[in-house]
């Protein structure tokens, strides 16, 4: 192949982090955001600096009364507010999570209710559930963050030499220094390394490798990169259908133009090439789609792609000049048979240069879930393939805005990237918790799989990875008008009855995006197996009730 | 437009020091490098009852165990009771752990001679300049015309200024009275006020105390100025504070935004919007690293509010150990606490050694033909001004360089010394200032200064 293909991101097309143009405006009117105040009154404003809130936040306010409420109109309103962020939502934190923390707080307090406890299957938040850290993971950080602790005989030599290492890539030997904005170089080195071997040795350059805080962090920095244009060339960026709420709240704002694709439900939520295909040239009409994304294995819906699939998707990608997403977090969380996580990296270079030299591709990976399920570290990173070199320029540039990642997350990194080995002190240990956590995590998705499917009105696919399962469930034409009524989206409003009645929060599947006229809801498989057994028998239950309710 | 690209400099700086570890010869042994905030990098070190909670924190084996003074396993309990499945390895509520995000509150009234302050308007974030990103970003209309402005001081933190043309603003600079030590003269902030006019929409004041790169500690006389000219002139108002620990003037005093304010009383202290950001990163704990910060919001709109939750929800959390790091820092041992003697060891040496550094930077510096260096009263940094002959702003034009940079260039090179050119912070055209960590030990300062005197005084020789 001759010809140089121009690369999808080029400079001409990026929106570069220049400085503010200080052009002058003509004919700049009245200021925007003043709002004609009335004089300033003596009487007491109702904004006292010294009143506590009674606004939970969140949650939608009890309309306080307007007498006396400051007679001076704020400087910053919802309606001077940058507009773009008032379109940001993020279902997994939404209303329903702030009514389950309301009603916890309500049990600390003595009040009755029809349920004991709150289970939060909401958040994919493994530890939270009770799940185990890795002690090695552990043993190392607490010697790297108190290094007195190299001297103490209760921690096996294999994590002393592991934290000796990461401290001496730390300036002044402390993971308390910053580091460089892309990430602790040996640690970079390491995740390279990784990759390597995971991809049955398909090439890993450490300087592709940037370390992020959380795998969303270097998601959200690369919709920033692509998105640019205005009207009808603003950027488009296709997405699956049920989604992570990441992506929506990051294109709204950013106001770039969410394309969905729709995942096929009956074929165990597997991409279809047909609908990626429609959905792109639909899209064509109105805005100008530079981006596919894919999360692989999915969340919500927990499938795991065939590599043919993925294939299918880097030939869609080159063909129709698009930039590959492909968020692999969960790449170790996959438990049914017959399937296998294939990393779109090394499927792209086992299709050979004519695409591996042009298809543009970041993959992402994080510390929070698999089995270490460290969300709390806020660590993680990306790779990125045949970026252009001024792109990758201002790329670096976008990254030392946030100075650096937190060290203790890319120190973790590093472990997991470079877990211990065969013979090593603590590999025995080390292999038995991970298979341990992954095992049961397997177990749990197929029980989910199991119960809910036992229930008439729900459909649930096999959960073949990742940590959730988003069963179909039907609601009663009664029901759907009973939530029309309350302004509630059919599905919220049996969530928020499924919360009320059973203290079990889960997420309705309007915060994840669904084919019109159906309904689901996304929950984790994370709750121990006994408290998940429970789960499911009073979902079930509260199902066939709900359904009798409203029949 | 001359070239300008920092990042030779620090490039320059790792190839430099990858060729001492691979023991090529230089005129010295080491580089040093207080280019950075950061104090560890610089050679200060942890402080132990921090650094062993968080290992605690992360290892509860060491809860049980005797390894550790009982109040820092007290104290490690109590956090992992806080947190969800008693792991730092969990989500956290977006704002934060409610029992630290409560205690900080706690804090800042306490500091704040009983100003209350409401947990519900405190965010942790992943460093304070990512929560001021976030309020940046609400402030900040990209697609407003004219632009939006915020008005930034003239030196500055050069961050924030590339943080706000990152979303589409326009920074306006007012800049401070380097002759009066650096001081805030309201008639300045009119001045930049209206030469805004036709070119953007300013929305926001940013404040920068104790300063950075400059080391002033506003008065609260300048302070009740600030605050009046952002109320009249109806401009939210952001106060950087995470320098407050570091206080060195005898006579100065660290006192917040939200005190004065408070202290203003109504109707100023129930209108004025304030954001008031701090961070574990400075200050004794020099935790830069973790990417712990907080912000405080005060009289803003509950439906803004709503909509600052969902944006930091997005983000989901800031990191735990951050969050616990900000408590410590928050809650440090008591009198009576059986870490409280080394706590108070390490402290009081961290604060002798900033005086004592700032003493020197001031004697030397000033002893020196070519530099004149302001009394450094807090933060950070030193900022002293180069007076460059003729010849070397020469010479650096024809390198394409500003004279600044070439002067670092030359220092780093010949010295083995790694400090910021003081164009990056974007103090007035045509003045020359070189930036530099003074959180850092004693004899490293010294070593420093020496190479420094040196080099400068051969420099102002050969360009004479």
């Amino acid at each position: 192949m001759s010809a140089t293909r121009m690369q999808l991101l080029s400079p001409r097309n990026v929106r570069l982090l220049s400085r503010g143009r200080n052009e002058l405006l003509a004919g700049a009117g009245p200021r925007v955001c003043s709002l004609t105040s009335p004089p300033l009154s003596s009487s007491s404003p109702g904004r006292a600096l010294s009143s506590l809130s009674a606004t939970r936040r969140g949650l939608p306010k009890e309309k306080m009364s307007e007498n006396g409420v400051s007679s001076r109109a704020k400087v910053l309103t919802i309606d001077n507010m940058n507009p773009t962020v008032k379109k940001v939502e993020y279902a997994v934190r939404g209303p329903i999570v702030q009514r389950a923390l309301e009603l916890e707080r309500e049990l600390s307090e003595g009040m009755k209710k029809p349920f004991v406890e709150v289970i939060k299957a909401n958040i994919g938040d493994a530890h939270a559930m009770g799940q185990q850290p890795i002690t090695f993971f552990r043993q190392v950080l607490a010697l790297c963050s108190y290094p007195e602790l190299l001297n103490d005989s209760s921690f096996p030599e294999d994590a002393k030499s592991r934290a000796r290492r990461i401290l001496q890539s730390c300036g002044g030997n402390s993971i308390g220094s910053y580091s460089a904005s892309q990430g602790i170089e040996s640690v970079r080195q390491d995740v390279a390394r990784y990759i390597e071997r995971r991809d049955g040795g398909v090439p890993c350059d450490p300087d592709n490798i940037f370390l992020t805080t959380g795998a969303s962090d270097g998601i959200v920095t690369m919709l920033k990169l692509l998105v640019c244009g205005e009207g009808e060339t603003r950027t488009g960026v296709m997405i699956s259908i049920p989604q992570y709420p990441l992506y929506s709240a990051a294109l709204a704002e950013l106001a770039a133009v969410q394309v969905n694709y729709y995942l096929n439900e009956e074929k165990c939520w597997s991409m279809d090439l047909s609908e990626l295909q429609r959905s792109l040239d639909e899209a064509r009409r109105h805005c100008n789609p530079r981006a596919l994304c894919v999360i692989n294995p999915g969340n919500p819906t927990g499938q795991v792609q065939s590599r043919q699939c993925i294939e299918d998707v880097i030939r869609f990608a080159a063909k129709e000049r698009l930039f590959l997403m492909a968020d692999e977090v969960y790449q170790d969380n996959v438990y049914a048979e017959g399937c296998q996580f294939h990393s779109f990296k090394k499927v792209l270079f086992d299709m050979g240069p004519e695409y591996s030299d042009i298809v543009e591709l970041a993959s992402f990976h994080s510390t929070s879930k698999c089995y270490m399920g460290e969300c709390g570290f806020r660590g993680g990173y990306m790779e990125i393939i045949n970026l252009d070199e001024e792109v990758r320029a201002q790329l670096t540039k976008l990254v030392s805005v946030r100075l650096c990642p937190p060290v203790p997350g890319q120190a973790l990194m590093d472990l997991v990237v470079n877990p211990p080995q065969i013979g090593e002190p603590s590999y025995d240990k080390f292999s038995k918790e991970r298979s341990a956590t992954l095992s049961v995590l397997a177990e749990k998705a197929k029980l989910t799989e199991q119960v809910l499917n036992t229930v008439k009105g729900i459909s649930c696919n096999p959960v073949q990875g990742a940590m959730y399962s988003f069963p179909r469930i039907s609601i009663p034409e009664k029901a759907i008008k009973e939530a029309t009524d309350k302004g509630q989206q059919a599905d919220m409003f049996y969530c928020m009855k499924l919360l009320e009645e059973t203290g079990i929060c889960l997420v309705p599947g309007s915060g994840f995006g669904q084919r019109d006229g159906t309904y689901h809801f996304r929950m984790t498989i994370l709750p121990s197996t006994d408290k998940l057994k429970i789960l499911l028998n009073k979902v079930k239950e509260f199902h066939q009730k709900f359904t009798e309710q409203y029949s | 437009m001359k070239k300008l690209d920092y990042t030779v400099l620090t490039r320059r700086a790792n190839q430099i020091k990858e060729e001492l570890r691979q023991e090529l010869r230089k005129p010295y042994k080491q580089v040093i490098d207080l280019y950075w905030g950061d104090p560890h990098a610089a050679g200060v070190k942890p402080l132990s009852f921090v650094r062993q909670v968080l290992a605690a924190c992360l290892y509860p084996d060491l809860v049980n165990s005797n390894t550790l003074p009982v109040d820092v396993r007290q104290r490690a309990q109590r956090l992992l009771g806080e947190c969800a499945g008693g792991s730092v390895g969990s989500y956290t509520a977006t704002a934060g752990i409610p029992e630290i995000v409560h205690r900080i509150s706690e804090f800042i009234t306490k500091r704040d001679g009983g100003a209350p302050s409401d947990p519900e308007n405190i965010y942790i974030s992943p460093g304070s300049q990512w929560a001021l990103r976030n309020i940046l970003k609400v402030l900040v209309n990209s697609q407003a015309s004219p632009r939006t402005g915020v008005l930034t001081p003239g030196p500055c933190y050069p961050l924030t200024n590339f943080t706000i043309k990152g979303l589409g603003g326009v920074t306006v600079p007012y800049y401070l009275s380097e002759e009066q030590g650096w001081e805030l003269h309201v008639g300045e902030l009119h001045r930049a006020l209206d030469s805004a006019k036709g070119l953007c929409n300013p929305v926001a004041l940013y404040v920068i105390n104790p300063g950075n790169p400059a080391g002033y500690v506003q008065s609260r006389k300048t302070m009740q100025e600030v605050i009046r000219f952002a109320s009249e002139k109806r401009l939210f108002l952001l106060a950087d504070e995470v320098y407050q620990e570091c206080v060195h003037g005898e006579k100065s005093e660290f006192l917040s935004y939200k005190r004065v304010l408070s202290e203003m009383g109504p109707p100023l202290s129930d209108t004025v919007e304030l954001a008031s950001f701090h961070s574990a990163s400075k200050g004794f704990m020099g935790e830069c690293g973790l990417r712990g910060g907080y912000v405080e919001l005060v009289n803003l709109d509950p439906d803004v509010m709503k909509c600052i939750y969902k944006l930091f929800s997005t983000d989901t959390c800031a990191p735990v150990l951050s969050q616990i790091a900000l408590d410590l820092m928050t809650d440090p041992p008591q009198p009576g606490d059986p870490s409280y003697p080394l706590y108070s060891e390490e402290t009081q040496h961290i604060k002798t050694m900033m005086v004592h550094n700032v003493k020197r930077v001031f004697e030397v510096l000033n002893s020196l033909p070519g530099f004149s260096c302001k009394p450094v009263e807090g933060g950070g940094f030193a900022f002293p001004r180069l007076h460059l002959p003729p010849k070397a702003i020469q010479k650096a034009k024809e390198m394409e360089m500003e004279p600044d940079l070439f002067y670092c260039m030359t220092l780093l090179e010949e010295a083995g010394v790694l400090v910021k050119p003081g164009m990056e912070n974007g103090p007035k055209e045509g003045t020359h200032h070189i930036r530099f960590c003074i959180i850092t030990p004693d004899d490293t300062m010294e070593e420093m200064l020496s190479r420094l005197s040196s080099f400068h005084t051969q420099f102002m020789k050969d360009f004479s």
